[in-house]
């Protein structure tokens, strides 16, 4: 048992990504002779911000001699669900279909992932569950996607990647919020980039480590067109979980948008509060990184009092990605007497699909008073 | 006298380096005297030429009066370009001994020919030199120059070198490549040579990429906000390229991009520097490292926790010799040296950031 409680739930994990072979029989005719014909079905679809050799994409305990890492349930239970002892983990398929020119061969990407994903992980571990991936290049097809993977309830959420072609919060994307509100679907917005513009203001940088360093300035740019653009005015039930984002960077931001609100609010007459509250209210992040000195407890535990909140975070292990050594991903600094709400409430309140009576397939709950 | 009256007129009494005033010119006439003929006709034919589609101003419009604090603007000319108002309006009552001059018009940093950039930057520090340090001994300029042009930007920075007057060098961080790029070392090298600091002010749309990773946001307030993002990235780009070993002796100064964010993204950056460092071999510390010995932070716009004393926590991180205050005299968000700061500070921690780290950094007497 390597967290203080049983039944946590792990809202992030990374089960290795089919490849085109496998999930040939979940794309019709047209598509499987267009991968056959064009060569491209052997080719990885993965994509460039989770390259698999990098040291981020696996750690190295975690990499196995051969084979894909998380590449089958088996390990899965075993450096995951098992030893953490978790409820849950939602499974957030990291997919190069989103990053293709060609909206239909997305959608047909995606859709096969998702059939994949019900049939290979969902149908075969009871403690798993999963986000939708979707063609986020075409709102009507992502929406499309939404509506035919909706009725699955054991898929929680829409995923989306946290650099594209345009923010977030722009108004061709609302029809996704729409369905995702519609189905009690949370919005994830992950780590990772399809590279349509570069990763900074300032154009292309040049090393892998700088990229991923710069995924919390575009989660912050992201948060911000959110909640600029209104859509948390609009879909008022809606919840977005920042997922791989880190979360040390938050204070600043509350502190920084709330003032510039307070000057600027003319420009958005529809954000009638400050947007610190409505960040409190609409949005969760992932646990895991924590972008803290591992030397000094103290600066973890003075961020997150500069947060406000305990109703922020979600326990994630991000497994397989090297954010953690051991079994410490717990570090000392978090507050030891709201426990349960980081490894567990937090979550059931964020994902309404969590509670869901258990199904037949579903694993039994040991007690009831669990549910919230 | 009680204790609150005498706090109160010690703070009065507190001198400042306000470390980011912009200067402006009444008309672009002003420039003409340090430009040649071939110029002068070029700007009035051809204008600046930027990388963005609104000509003559710019593609996200200000909340209020162009940006400008509403009680700034002269009998004539806009905000920034009265020296007496200046002086009347903000030098005087806020006890500024020193103003650093940010000179962002005009300075070619923006320009997409880069002749007429270096054309520019020449006649904006002779400007900064004619028109205001030499009325003005409280003022200091900065040798402006082009980023995108390392010939001449070395060139000018030579010419001005031995130049009290000029208290730092000056480029663009928004620029066509991340600023730690090799393209960009030789400014670097000969900011080193004279001992002048490098100083980053947020700007424009230098090199045309959009303002997020994820493309152009859609209100003024967002863009206000990627001033600190794009900050970040620009940190990033000058310690992951190896900069700081490169040049042991160089000092950063980053303007206007807040600071709040700087230990978080050092955490951030020493974390994954760890498991990736074989990508970045030419790096032999932790990045926090250097970003603790070679940058330094002005304070406007100030970030304002919910409980003021945050913040302490904040410059803890950071260093109390690593921040400067600074109030973007004239724009609408001027931090008034009074009031920005709402965390109690002992008078050793004001003088520092309010006076000392400034006279340090910039080897003022």
């Amino acid at each position: 048992m390597k967290l203080p409680l049983e039944g946590a739930i792990d809202c992030d994990v990374h089960p290795a990504m089919p490849g085109v072979p496998a999930l040939l029989p979940y794309l019709d005719d047209y598509w499987r002779d267009q991968f056959a014909n064009r060569h491209i079905d052997r080719l990885p679809f993965t994509l460039s911000s989770y390259l698999p050799s990098s040291p981020l994409t696996v750690r190295p305990d975690w990499r196995p001699a051969s084979g894909s890492p998380a590449g089958d349930l088996d390990t899965i239970r075993r450096h995951v669900l098992d030893p953490f002892a978790v409820r849950y983990a939602i499974c957030n398929p990291l997919h190069g279909a989103v990053a293709l020119f060609n909206d239909d061969m997305a959608a047909a990407l995606c859709g096969a992932v998702n059939d994949w994903t019900a049939r290979e992980l969902l149908d075969r571990e009871p403690r798993l569950r999963a986000s939708i991936l979707v063609p986020a290049q075409s709102p009507e097809l992502a929406v499309r996607e939404i509506e035919r993977k909706a009725p699955d309830r054991r898929f929680v959420q829409v995923l989306l990647l946290a650099m594209g072609e345009a923010p977030l919060g722009r108004r061709t994307n609302w029809p996704i919020y729409a369905a995702a509100e519609k189905h009690e679907l949370a919005i994830g917005i992950h780590a990772g980039s399809t590279y349509r513009v570069a990763p900074t203001y300032a154009g292309w940088t040049s090393y892998r480590v700088e990229d991923y360093v710069a995924q919390s300035a575009a989660f912050e740019t992201q948060l911000l067109s959110l909640v600029a653009e209104g859509v948390f005015q609009k879909f008022p039930r809606l919840r977005v979980v920042l997922i791989e984002s880190g979360f040390t960077w938050l204070p600043t931001w509350l502190w920084r948008t709330a003032k510039t609100w307070r000057g600027v609010r003319a420009e958005v007459p529809w954000i009638d509060r400050s947007p610190a509250e409505i960040v409190r209210e609409h949005v969760r992040f992932t646990l895991q990184p924590i972008d803290a000195p591992p030397a000094d407890p103290h600066a973890l535990a003075r961020t997150l009092e500069h947060v406000g909140s305990d109703r922020l975070l979600l326990f994630s292990t991000d497994y397989p990605h090297w954010q953690f050594d051991g079994d410490d991903v717990l570090p000392a600094g978090l507050p030891g007497d709201t426990m349960r709400q980081l490894l567990i409430d937090n979550a059931l309140e964020t994902y309404p699909r969590l509670r869901d009576a258990p199904t037949a397939a579903g694993r039994k709950r040991k007690k009831s008073k669990e549910a919230p | 006298m009680n204790i609150a009256v005498r706090q109160a007129t010690a703070a009065q009494r507190l001198k400042v380096v306000d470390c980011d005033i912009h200067p402006v010119f009444r008309t672009p006439a002003e420039l003409h005297p340090f430009m040649s003929a071939r110029w002068r006709e070029h700007m009035a034919t051809f204008g600046t030429h930027f990388r963005h589609g609104l000509a003559g101003q710019l593609p996200y419009p200000r909340m209020m009066a162009a940006g400008m604090r509403v009680d700034s603007f002269p009998e004539d000319g806009p905000p920034g370009s009265d020296l007496d108002l200046m002086r009347r309006q903000h030098l005087d009552p806020n006890g500024v001994e020193v103003g650093m001059l940010i000179a962002l018009s005009r300075g070619g940093m923006e320009e997409r020919n880069l002749d007429f950039g270096a054309a520019l930057s020449s006649a904006i520090n002779d400007w900064q030199l004619e028109c205001w340090v030499k009325k003005e001994p409280r003022l200091r300029a900065a040798i402006v120059v082009p980023q995108e042009n390392a010939e001449f930007a070395v060139a000018e920075i030579e010419r001005r070198a031995g130049d009290p007057a000029f208290a730092q060098v000056m480029i663009s961080p928004r620029s066509s490549d991340p600023l730690g790029h090799r393209r960009y070392w030789p400014i670097y090298a000969a900011a080193e040579r004279c001992g002048k600091p490098v100083a980053l002010h947020v700007s424009g749309y230098s090199g045309g990429h959009p303002s997020t990773g994820s493309g152009w946001p859609t209100y003024y307030m967002q863009e206000h906000y990627a001033m600190s993002t794009g900050m970040q990235n620009t940190l990033a780009s000058l310690v992951f390229e190896g900069v700081l070993e490169r040049f042991p002796k160089i000092k950063f100064v980053m303007i206007e991009g807040g600071f709040a964010w700087a230990p978080a993204l050092t955490w951030r950056m020493d974390k994954h520097w760890a498991r990736m460092r074989a990508e970045t071999p030419h790096l032999r510390r932790p990045p926090s490292e250097y970003v603790r010995e070679h940058f330094w932070f002005t304070t406007q716009p100030i970030e304002e926790p919910e409980q003021p004393e945050h913040l302490l926590d904040i410059i803890e991180w950071i260093g109390w010799d690593r921040l400067m205050f600074s109030t973007d005299y004239p724009h609408w968000d001027f931090d008034d040296p009074k009031q920005a700061i709402k965390a109690r500070l002992t008078e050793a921690q004001k003088a520092k950031i309010f006076r000392d780290n400034a006279k340090a950094v910039y080897g003022l007497q």
